[in-house]
């Protein structure tokens, strides 16, 4: 594990540089194939509608994945997230269209713990609401 | 109609071994959008002291969840999947997962909760590779909808 921050040079507040990302139908479908989760909530817009949700929505597993890239690409090394939790409290809602939606994450540093490890918290919008709730993770950093 | 509470502590017995792809990693940071090097560029990870490309974080979750089946699937627990929506998740890693491991999963149900009529069940997986060394770590918590007009 080779973090490229170093622990004495961030301070609780430190903001990581803060990120947005797209999501289209297609976004979705290819993650479908590469996580395995078929579900046809996050691609069948009658099914969705019918199950009671607006629209298609994002796997939550996808805006977790999306949300730790502020943390993974800070760090350097990936490896140097020891703790990842999120909480999934409002869906993405991904329209079929060419723009689709937008995830916006942000995050900083919440608490210096022992051994050279911090503890960020994730901030997670789309469309005006907090989709993730409670996310947060330990990065070991050099 | 609750969950019983007698299943609370109940572990189930190891999957058979995983196998990490290198491409199956490729493929999973493609689809996130990921083009951090260390997931699919063997001397970028090595670089980073790696002994080959790793996972990104949450990629363990398709294997972990699919153990999991294990527990929603038991019809003795008596779950109703279609209600089932995915309430929490948190991992704590060892080391990263990396191309090459054989990962088994033993699956705990940690919790069954009852909260105005949902059924809270939390899951955690413990993922240890062929040597038995500890991996990661990973908790699940599904909510299982109580069924309109209950």
């Amino acid at each position: 594990m080779t973090a490229k921050i170093a622990y004495d040079e961030v301070e609780v507040g430190t903001e990581l540089p803060a990120q947005n990302f797209p999501v289209t139908r297609a976004t979705l479908v290819q993650y479908a194939g590469a996580s395995g989760d078929f579900n046809p909530i996050h691609w069948n817009e009658k099914f969705a509608v019918e199950v009671g949700l607006p629209d298609v929505i994002a796997h939550g597993m996808f805006t977790m994945a999306e949300a730790i890239r502020v943390v993974t690409d800070w760090a350097g090394d990936p490896a140097a997230v020891v703790e990842y939790g999120v909480r999934f409290t409002k869906p993405v809602i991904v329209p079929n269209d060419d723009r689709g939606a937008l995830v916006e994450v942000s995050a900083k540093v919440a608490a210096k713990l022992d051994d050279k490890r911090v503890r960020v918290d994730i901030t997670a919008m789309s469309a005006g609401q907090k989709v993730l709730g409670m996310s947060r993770a330990v990065v070991a950093l050099a | 109609m609750a969950l019983d509470q007698s299943f609370v502590g109940r572990t189930y017995p190891p999957t058979p071994p995983y196998e990490v792809g290198r491409e199956k990693i490729r493929e999973f940071a493609e689809a996130i959008g990921d083009a951090n090097p260390a997931y699919t560029d063997t001397e970028a990870a090595k670089a980073l002291g790696h002994s080959d490309v790793i996972a990104p974080p949450t990629f363990v979750f398709a294997i972990t969840f699919k153990a999991a089946g294990a527990v929603i699937e038991d019809p003795q627990l008596g779950l109703d999947y279609s209600r089932v929506v995915h309430g929490d998740q948190k991992f704590a890693y060892t080391r990263p997962v990396r191309a090459g491991d054989r990962l088994s999963v033993t699956s705990t149900i940690e919790a069954i909760k009852s909260l105005a009529g949902n059924d809270i069940l939390d899951i955690r997986g413990e993922v240890h590779d062929a040597s038995g060394e500890h991996v990661v770590t990973a908790w699940t918590k599904l909510v299982s909808r109580a069924p309109e007009g209950a």
